[in-house]
């Protein structure tokens, strides 16, 4: 195979069979994806949770992770968010002309090593090809389902007065590894992102609590987002105690260097929810 | 726009150098802070040391704090 | 982080607003002159700290919010001409111009870069040597030097197409100017803190000596601005007014000379045009003409319609201290940092996006 994509990579000829099988089935093998026909046929019952995002994060290699660990964790997480177990995964890929072979393996990689450690199966997928300069490298969207356990009711709307907020993690890791890798801000750090499944975490927390009433991982627009969401969503008013909201002191002195403020940064691996209080 | 952090220099090479806070690195311009020294903390702004800061009148300055504090906890 | 933290400690904050508590017997109002105070005052909830006595407000310390609109459309205009970059920092990308924004342009196809420095303006310079990159030169004498050391740096590595709009701005003269105009009485100033690392204290010295107004030089940690409120309070209430520098680790009476110097070899003073007051002499930097074919306004062209201020907009009067951010009809109703009217809501070290995000208290001291 030649060492970058070509347009006839996405035409649906014999070059994109050979990139679908020398370049994605090994790493995605499953039997549903296997059989190549045009859906993937499974069987669930109950409560299902259904979800899609699409993943355009520049740079697409960044310290802790790249856009497919990204795209396998930020869907599994949206599942798990609503308290569903993540069962299946769908992944299409827009690659633009010119992408460099070797860095699809990497991604495909980093795919399979997420998808392992959450414990799902990428059963359907699509790529496509497009015209350099029509796509920035690497687009990518996954769509999930998941299956919600009786009687596990979790959603942003469910906030109650009294409530105590909990935050699993650190905030800002992710989004200050992202601006670290941007051309023009000249820092380095060791700071890594902080992108991670979460939904062995919430399965764990579900078996200990009944008393949970909102998850949420706070991606884009951080912490104060979030929590933003959970005001106006459950219709409450939450009191925050600035002082203990756990910031690395790299991500504090990044964000002093950048006029930021940790609370607005996004991360990928972090959640907080509201609980009764005992 | 008047942002500026104390940094802290970790190595000079000619007009600039390599500083650091709390784990960042960053590699500034001293052309307005020649006398600025190894291990010196300076003030950077859109990347280039404004000042030396003087660690003398820092701990002073903390010391009348410190003094403020103490005889406010008296009444 | 040092030189930081330990100036955010809450139990030294608590004695230091006990103290301004126990001095303050006059009714007093004190203004900053530095958009970096503005936010730190907001953020850091300093007005609830201090007594009733001392009433606080903002002065035109915005380098963005005091760009006057012209101006704004002027580089707006600069950035649809042919193979232009234009560069610049980010606040004022999305400042609403006459027809038009940054923003809006880039949507339109301009080539607009945010930078962080004057260095990767340099830069960029470097690596398109078929396009002019202009930069937006905002900013009081902090940024100055730094404006300064790019043209010299581009001299020095013969590049030939970078290029400055020098719209920097020098704040002795506009405290002046206010002053002058006796619009808002001020008993005290809060004078900037970086911009005096560069100046020093020495150009402040008019104030107390003509106007006897107390002059205070501060830092931006929440200690280093009580610190400073102290010392004005007390100057006010034994009726000596003179310049002070609570910031001691970071300004010398004598500034930086280097940077100066550097200022003084590329620019000269002239009248600059700051949004809501006007005209004020001496108070802009020009670029020198040995230096001129680095300036934008020599090598370009451009005839942008006739400036026209948002409609109800009271950036201006919030620019003076005449007003605050509350008294303008289309605070957070009509104008928001989503959908900013003018200026002073999209600079983050502007005094009504400081109001926005950080709200006003019940029992602060505004009014």
């Amino acid at each position: 195979m030649d060492d970058s994509i070509l347009l006839a990579h996405g035409s649906g000829g014999k070059l994109s069979h050979e990139l679908v099988e020398k370049k994605f089935l090994p790493f995605l093998a499953n039997p549903a994806l296997n059989k190549l026909d045009d859906s993937a046929i499974f069987e669930a019952s109950g409560r299902l949770a259904f979800t899609t995002d699409g993943y355009v994060v520049n740079p697409i290699f960044f310290p802790g992770g790249d856009i497919g660990k990204l795209a396998v964790c930020g869907t599994v997480n949206d599942l798990a968010m609503n308290g569903a177990k993540p069962l299946y995964l769908s992944l299409s890929a827009i690659i633009e002309e010119g992408f460099l072979l070797i860095e699809l393996e990497r991604i495909m990689q980093s795919i399979k090593k997420a998808a392992e450690e959450a414990e799902v199966s990428i059963i359907a997928g699509d790529t496509k090809v497009v015209n350099r300069g029509q796509a920035d490298k690497l687009f990518i969207t996954t769509s999930g389902v998941g299956i919600i356990s009786p009687g596990v009711d979790i959603s942003g709307a469910n906030a109650r007065s009294g409530d105590k907020v909990v935050l699993s993690g650190t905030i800002g890791d992710h989004g200050i590894a992202i601006m670290s890798q941007r051309e023009g801000l000249r820092f380095s750090m060791t700071l890594e992102s902080d992108c991670a499944p979460l939904n062995k975490l919430v399965s764990q927390m579900l078996e200990v609590s009944s008393r949970i009433h909102c998850l949420r991982d706070p991606t884009r627009g951080g912490l104060a987002t979030t929590l933003n969401e959970f005001a106006r969503q459950s219709k409450v008013g939450i009191v925050v105690e600035e002082a203990e909201i756990p910031v690395k002191e790299e991500v504090k002195a990044a964000c002093e260097l950048l006029g930021l403020d940790p609370i607005y940064v996004a991360n990928e691996g972090q959640d907080s929810y509201s609980n009764e209080k005992k | 726009m008047c942002l500026a952090i104390p940094v802290r220099i970790v190595s000079i090479d000619g007009n600039e150098a390599e500083t650091e806070i709390a784990g960042v690195s960053r590699r500034v311009s001293i052309a307005f802070t020649p006398e600025a020294k190894v291990g010196d903390y300076v003030l950077l702004h859109t990347g280039y040391a404004i000042g030396v800061i003087d660690e003398a009148e820092a701990e002073e300055t903390l010391k009348l704090l410190e003094e403020i504090a103490s005889l406010s906890e008296v009444h | 982080m040092k030189y930081i933290d330990e100036y955010q400690d809450n139990k030294l904050a608590k004695g230091l607003a006990y103290k301004i508590a126990q001095r303050s017997t006059k009714t007093i109002r004190l203004m900053e002159f530095c958009g970096g105070h503005t936010h730190a005052i907001l953020r850091y909830g300093i007005r609830q700290l201090v007594p009733r006595t001392v009433e606080m407000r903002s002065g035109p310390g915005c380098p963005v919010c005091v760009t006057a609109t012209a101006d704004l459309d002027k580089a707006i205009a600069l950035a649809h001409l042919p193979d232009v970059i234009i560069t610049t920092f980010g606040d004022m990308i999305r400042v609403p111009g006459s027809y038009s924004s940054l923003q809006q342009s880039k949507a339109e196809g301009a080539d607009i870069r945010i930078v962080y420095s004057t260095i990767d303006a340099v830069e960029i310079a470097k690596t398109n040597p078929r396009k002019s990159v202009i930069f937006v030169g905002i900013g009081f004498e902090t940024t100055a030097p730094t404006i300064a050391a790019s043209i010299l740096k581009a001299q020095q590595e013969k590049i030939e197409n970078f290029f400055i709009l020098s719209l920097n701005k020098v704040t002795p003269p506009v405290m002046r100017a206010l002053l002058d105009s006796g619009e808002v009485k001020l008993d005290g100033i809060v004078c900037p803190g970086h911009v005096s690392v560069i100046i020093g204290s020495h150009p402040y010295e008019f104030i107390p000596r003509d106007y006897g107004v107390a002059c205070v030089i501060s830092g931006f940690e929440p200690l280093d601005i009580l610190l400073c409120i102290d010392k004005l309070v007390e100057q006010i209430e034994k009726g000596e007014p003179k310049v002070e520098i609570a910031y001691p680790r970071g300004v010398k009476p004598e500034g930086n000379r280097k940077a100066r110097q550097l200022m003084d070899d590329v620019f000269e003073i002239g009248q600059a045009n700051w949004r809501g007051i006007g005209i004020v002499p001496q108070s802009g930097l020009n670029i020198k003409g040995k230096y001129e074919r680095f300036d934008a306004d020599k090598a370009f062209s451009v005839s942008p319609k006739p400036p026209r201020e948002p409609k109800g907009c009271r950036c201006g009067d919030v620019i003076r201290g005449a007003a605050t951010p509350l008294e303008c009809k289309l605070f957070k109703k009509v104008c928001t940092p989503e959908r900013p009217v003018g200026p002073c809501m999209v600079s983050s070290e502007g005094a009504c996006a400081a109001y926005y995000q950080y709200g006003i208290p019940e029992n602060s001291q505004s009014f």
